[in-house]
């Protein structure tokens, strides 16, 4: 027999891990349409399935895995895609951080954590952590999200060799619409609205001028030049 | 083979970004400088990416029915549409546009 304190702390306990179930199946849920525009585009980008479940499974990170296709199917260069993946990637290195700050994960669990390291995974830790559940809500968030990321990604595919041309079904805007989604919840400041506004003008400005590919790295890093240029 | 080069590197790359973060210390990528430098990154390549594959062909500049796809994601995020209503509402406006001007 417990006492009554505990009993009142069982329940508390009992109702976080509900609320974060939920809310990670919810995060899993939307992150579906994505892994299937992924998939599609990756078809019509000449990718095969193993090389999409590769992405998928290791890589694992949709901004960097859809501008790789994105590049390619534009016909850039592999330095331009891989590149432009790898600076779309940074961003998870500094979710890291505030993961292992907030969790200090050490041996095999750090390499398992880091993997599952994303956008997702590290908002829900990062929200839950006040209340203690951190671990809780990364673990629950990153699972879900992985499973339904490469499930999606795979039922894409399939879908995407059943369609059309990219222009004939508007699957050439789905990589766009995605990264409008993506961009939208970033412009938190009249500052990185300009800053955007910049970097896709110098990208359009030297599509004529240089290798195809090239322009999203030329805008991608004068934009962030012009930021700290302005901000000093 | 190609592909798979490009497939293989961007993924241990990847990989090793993330892993990254838990071994850096945590001074170097929290200084402000870093911190403002890898939140904008994404936020410039994220809009590069948007302009080359909606605006280029190539090397050349072309309006075509993905631009109109483009302003109805632009529209379904402004209304805080869920992400699929704005990718099928983007594609399905495209494919409509290509179909009467092909």
């Amino acid at each position: 027999m417990s006492a009554p304190n505990n009993d009142h702390r069982d329940a508390l306990r009992a109702a976080a891990h509900r609320r974060i179930r939920n809310r990670a199946v919810t995060i899993g849920v939307s992150v579906v349409p994505f892994g299937l525009s992924f998939g599609a585009v990756s078809v019509e980008t000449h990718l095969n399935l193993a090389q999409i479940c590769l992405l998928s499974l290791v890589l694992f990170s949709g901004a960097s895995q859809f501008a790789l296709v994105s590049v390619i199917g534009g016909g850039g260069s592999l330095f331009s895609a891989v590149g432009t993946a790898l600076l779309l990637g940074t961003r998870n290195g500094l979710y890291a951080a505030r993961i292992n700050a907030l969790l200090r994960p050490t041996g095999w669990r750090r390499l398992l954590m880091a993997e599952v390291t994303i956008d997702e995974s590290t908002a829900m830790a990062v929200t839950e952590a006040s209340a203690g559940y951190a671990a809780w809500a990364f673990w629950a968030t990153a699972l879900t999200v992985y499973v339904l990321w490469n499930l999606s990604t795979i039922v894409g595919a399939f879908a995407g060799n059943a369609l059309g041309s990219p222009a004939a079904t508007g699957l050439d805007v789905a990589g766009p619409a995605a990264f409008t989604a993506l961009l939208a919840p970033r412009l938190t400041s009249a500052r990185m609205r300009l800053t955007a506004l910049a970097a896709g003008a110098i990208a359009l400005l030297t599509v004529p001028f240089v290798p195809v590919g090239a322009p999203i790295l030329v805008g991608g890093l004068l934009g962030v030049a012009l930021l700290l240029a302005f901000s000093r | 083979m190609k592909l798979w080069i490009a497939v293989i590197i961007a993924s241990a790359g990847c990989v090793a970004l993330k892993l990254a973060g838990y071994v850096v210390p945590a001074r170097l990528l929290e200084s402000p400088m870093a911190r403002r430098v890898l939140e904008a990154l994404p936020v410039t390549l994220l809009s590069a990416l948007i302009a080359v594959s909606v605006f280029a062909t190539g090397s050349h500049l072309l309006l075509d029915s993905r631009a109109a796809g483009l302003a109805v994601a632009f529209l379904l995020v402004g209304l805080r549409a869920p992400f699929l209503v704005v990718v099928v509402g983007a594609c399905a406006t495209a494919a409509g546009v290509h179909a009467l001007h092909p």
